[in-house]
């Protein structure tokens, strides 16, 4: 089925075939113009699963764009706030992208496979800015979300196996490396890389062979579970691992109708992101500015008491003052806490030792308002040491 | 190398120019670099054969601005004008001419020979087009303001802009504020009946743009040309002597006189950037100059997106630049004559004013359709002078030049413009024989400049003479674009001081003149 046809407003990914025989629930939605599983099963075994065993994600969705031409390097370096330079041929990088404002456009993962040639990964499609972005540069701009196939295979369990799988030496694969394996007569891209926290990889693939990818996988550690998780699962993990998601954490500047509704780097906690060095990209003007006469808002972690998850919640100084809300919120049964990522005015730290959320619960059909205490944390709630560990250790 | 100027200004045309004397006469150390070997840009004048002088583009002088022409005292330099209140004659096809003189009383005469009724109503028509043409006319000397800043200058102008127009009184700010984005055809026919009035009308609110005259904003333009402060609803046309060359040379005397150094056959390859600053300009000829200001005469999309390059701008101001109309639509037809043609029906005096062939707003209109399509009009719209009759410096005795603007001549014409000048030169002209029966014995040589020549010969991205159409949407504030309408660039260092800027092109000289004063006030953009 054709992509871009208003015939078919919505196609199957090429895992649909395995992704339809696993879903139970029949619980499914549109990203990026496929149809996508939102839960197979229950969204809790499948959290389970990413924190315990292995994990299969259908990430063939993803956009993804293959940027490559002589004057590709100092292309990205416009295009995104890090610099690229420092990022060697083989390795990904996370990255965020600004407008002239120096509001966030996207966010997305960068793959550098060769001294001039990229693929950015994101979540929406950014094919017209992408090609603004090349006025005046040598280089190649091409949409090949559809001509890659991807699964993410993330969880404590997931190296070993990849190991039974047949990739040799996965474990010495670095975080945020890429490596080829072969694989049936041909070869199997995968990155260290994922969205879980976690130990986890990403496997490309062309879009012929998905189906039998899929069927290898599962058939290849019947010892160690294996088991497909959809949207819902993962946002959980992510909110964990305290990672942003565009259109919940942060409104794409392009997307926002209120011109105050952009948010940029330093408001996201990504100052480490901007690279003021690197020579001019896209928004330095603006963000050198705010560095100068300060930012709006800051991202934060919040450690809400009890154990009612603060979703949409206002949080007050002193119970009195309204000073931010909200973006993310769960339960982490991992962490055992009640965590949240917020967005709170900027400035004075100080009001951080006395913040509160409102939290709005319904307990048979009856609404009930709970004013709890939150603690500014580290976003990163969860983040075990084996997902850096190379080589990694068998679990 | 030692920092041998305080500012360099890429681009001799008389906006650069002008630019050029305000730094000096402010004791800048000013360099202007000139890429062809003579200064004035578009306003040059040109040898068709030798011997025998024109106007190369603008060939007549109405905008020119008062403050330029005392402050940079332009007069002591050699300028003079050879003629001035120059009339307009609107060609009909039976020889009934109408004649628009700056003289209320003869316009009027001829006027009631076609409508008594529209010779009636054209006095207190033309005062009102005049008091409107003065709200744009306090604007020319004003820095636009940003919108949506806290910033004090800013506010002020956005006032000052709301009282010239609340200040017209509540009829009149009614009537401005009904007809100022309307097109000109619709306001001339709720007016008039003579289709000679409309047409030289609908001529003047469409010359040099890309809009004929039932294109919205078409009011607008019209009233830009007649902030000149023209009398009576007619611009004062003047006529330089030595032709529009002339003028730019006294405008470099003053410059020199002040300080300034003009280097002419210096064509500039790129702006220096260094820190995100600007930090000169590189030649051509491999040549560096350090500056840390660097004041651009060239249109916008040649500043930014070939002479500083994108890498040093965000891509949205990119975009805004790139998509900037510049395809221009008046052509320049030059004739060298061995005598004076007789236009049918029309006196000698009358022939030393200005000629329209644009009889009807229709006929403009028809003409302004083949643009439309990348065609040129197959019955053009044109304005003839023959400067030769004020100025004997222009042609030996006895001998004569035609200068015509001619209108419609896209420069995007479907298939190219290199195959078809000589058939368009044969329509332009065979036109006007229709006028001037024996024009064509009297042709010693000839030649017409298509946009696309003007953009070869001077620079100017799509031969647009105004370096971007002008319009409500490209007009004060959002010209050339927002985040560089105040001459200042999101480049610290850099700034526009051309046509492409407010308030547009025409020889005006307040684009330079009001980039000096930004530029000596140091703002920068943003």
């Amino acid at each position: 089925m054709r992509q871009y046809d208003y015939r078919t407003p919505v196609v199957p990914t090429p895992f649909h075939s395995r992704t339809v025989a696993a879903c139970r629930t029949n619980d499914w939605t549109r990203w990026a113009g496929y149809t996508t599983v939102n839960v197979y099963t229950e969204v809790e075994l499948e959290y389970a699963a990413i924190r315990n065993q292995t994990s299969v994600f259908d990430l063939s969705p993803m956009v993804k764009y293959h940027i490559a031409g002589p004057d590709a390097p100092s292309y990205v370096n416009h295009l995104v706030t890090r610099n690229i330079d420092k990022l060697a041929p083989g390795r990904v990088a996370y990255v965020v992208w600004c407008n002239d404002d120096g509001k966030v456009l996207d966010d997305g993962t960068l793959f550098r496979f060769g001294e001039n040639e990229f693929r950015l990964c994101a979540q929406d499609r950014h094919l017209p800015w992408l090609l603004d972005v090349a006025i005046g540069y040598n280089v190649e701009i091409e949409d090949v979300s559809a001509d890659v196939a991807a699964l993410a295979l993330q969880g404590p369990t997931s190296c070993a196996v990849l190991k039974r799988f047949g990739l040799r030496g996965i474990e010495t694969l670095k975080p945020f490396c890429i490596a080829e394996f072969p694989y049936r007569e041909r070869t199997l891209t995968v990155s260290r890389t994922g969205f879980t926290g976690d130990l986890g990889y990403e496997l490309w693939i062309d879009p012929a062979r998905a189906e039998h990818l899929w069927d290898d996988l599962f058939k290849a550690d019947p010892n160690r579970g294996i088991t497909p998780v959809g949207s819902q699962a993962l946002d959980l993990v992510r909110i964990e691992a305290g990672f942003i998601a565009p259109h919940i954490d942060f409104m794409p500047a392009e997307y926002a109708v209120r011109h105050t509704r952009g948010r940029s780097p330093f408001e996201l906690g990504l100052g480490w992101q901007v690279d003021f060095d690197k020579g001019h990209f896209n928004g330095r003007r603006a963000l050198l500015k705010e560095k100068r006469v300060g930012s709006r808002y800051q991202l934060i972690g919040l450690d809400v008491d009890g154990n009612k998850p603060a979703r949409d919640s206002l949080i007050y100084y002193a119970k009195r003052r309204q000073v931010g809300h909200i973006m993310s919120a769960m339960w982490s049964p991992i962490c055992k806490r009640n965590i949240a990522i917020a967005i709170l005015e900027a400035g004075r730290s100080s009001m951080w030792k006395d913040l509160w959320v409102d939290i709005y619960v319904k307990k048979e059909l009856k609404w009930e308002r709970i004013m709890a205490r939150a603690q500014v944390v580290d976003r990163r709630f969860y983040k075990p040491a084996r997902r850096t560990a190379t080589p990694v250790p068998d679990y | 190398m030692s920092k041998a100027y305080d500012a360099i200004i890429i681009g001799g045309g008389h906006n650069g120019l002008v630019c050029a004397a305000y730094l000096a006469r402010a004791r800048k150390r000013t360099l202007v670099l000139e890429a062809t070997d003579r200064v004035g840009g578009a306003a040059v004048t040109r040898e068709i054969i030798p011997g025998f002088k024109v106007s190369a583009c603008a060939h007549l002088l109405y905008l020119l601005h008062p403050k330029v022409l005392t402050d940079l005292r332009v007069q002591d330099h050699g300028f003079k004008l050879s003629a001035r209140d120059m009339p307009t004659l609107a060609l009909a096809e039976d020889g009934r001419h109408l004649v628009l003189a700056t003289d209320s009383a003869l316009t009027s005469a001829s006027l009631s020979a076609h409508s008594a009724a529209d010779a009636a109503a054209l006095p207190a028509f033309q005062a009102r087009i005049r008091r409107f043409a003065r709200v744009v006319q306090r604007l020319l000397t004003e820095t636009p303001p940003r919108l949506g800043t806290r910033n004090r200058s800013d506010q002020l102008a956005l006032l000052k802009l709301a009282w010239s127009i609340r200040r017209l009184g509540r009829q009149d700010m009614r009537e401005f504020l009904r007809i100022v984005a309307m097109n000109v055809a619709d306001l001339l026919e709720e007016q008039f009946e003579t289709d000679l009035l409309c047409g030289a009308y609908a001529f003047d609110a469409v010359l040099g743009t890309r809009l004929g005259p039932r294109s919205p904003n078409s009011t607008l333009t019209w009233f830009y040309r007649l902030a000149g402060g023209g009398k009576n609803g007619s611009n004062a046309l003047a006529q330089p002597e030595g032709g529009m060359g002339a003028l730019s040379d006294a405008l470099a005397a003053s410059a020199k006189s002040a300080g300034a150094e003009i280097r002419t056959g210096s064509s500039v390859a790129r702006i220096r950037v260094e820190s995100d600053r600007v930090a000169g300009v590189v030649l051509n000829s491999g040549e560096e100059i350090k500056a840390d200001l660097v004041v651009s005469n060239a249109d916008p999309k040649r500043t930014f997106l070939s002479l500083l390059g994108t890498q040093y701008l965000d891509t949205g101001f990119v975009r805004r630049i790139r998509d900037i109309p510049m395809c221009g639509t008046a052509a320049k037809l030059h004739l060298a004559l061995d005598g004076l043609p007789s236009f049918s029906g029309v006196d000698r005096a009358q022939l030393g004013g200005r000629l329209l062939i644009a009889p009807s707003i229709g006929y403009v209109e028809r003409a302004f359709n083949h643009a439309k399509y990348g065609e040129y009009s197959e019955a053009p719209a044109i304005e003839i002078i023959i400067p030769s009759l004020h100025d004997s410096t222009l042609t030996p005795a006895g001998n004569h030049v035609l200068s015509a603007i001619v209108q419609y001549a896209p420069s995007d014409l479907k298939g190219g413009w290199d195959d078809m000048r000589e058939t368009f030169a044969d329509n332009v002209i065979d036109t006007l024989t229709r006028h001037a029966p024996d024009l064509k014995d009297k042709i010693i040589a000839r030649e017409l400049l298509t946009p696309l020549d003007l953009e070869r010969e001077f620079g100017m991205a799509g031969g647009h003479w105004h370096h971007g159409e002008l319009g409500l949407e490209r007009f004060f504030m959002l010209r050339p674009v927002p985040g560089a309408t105040q001459y200042a660039t999101p480049l610290p260092g850099l700034y526009l001081c051309g046509a492409g800027c407010h308030p547009g092109g025409g020889v005006m000289g307040a684009a330079g003149m009001n980039a000096a004063r930004e530029v000596l006030a140091g703002r920068a953009a943003a």
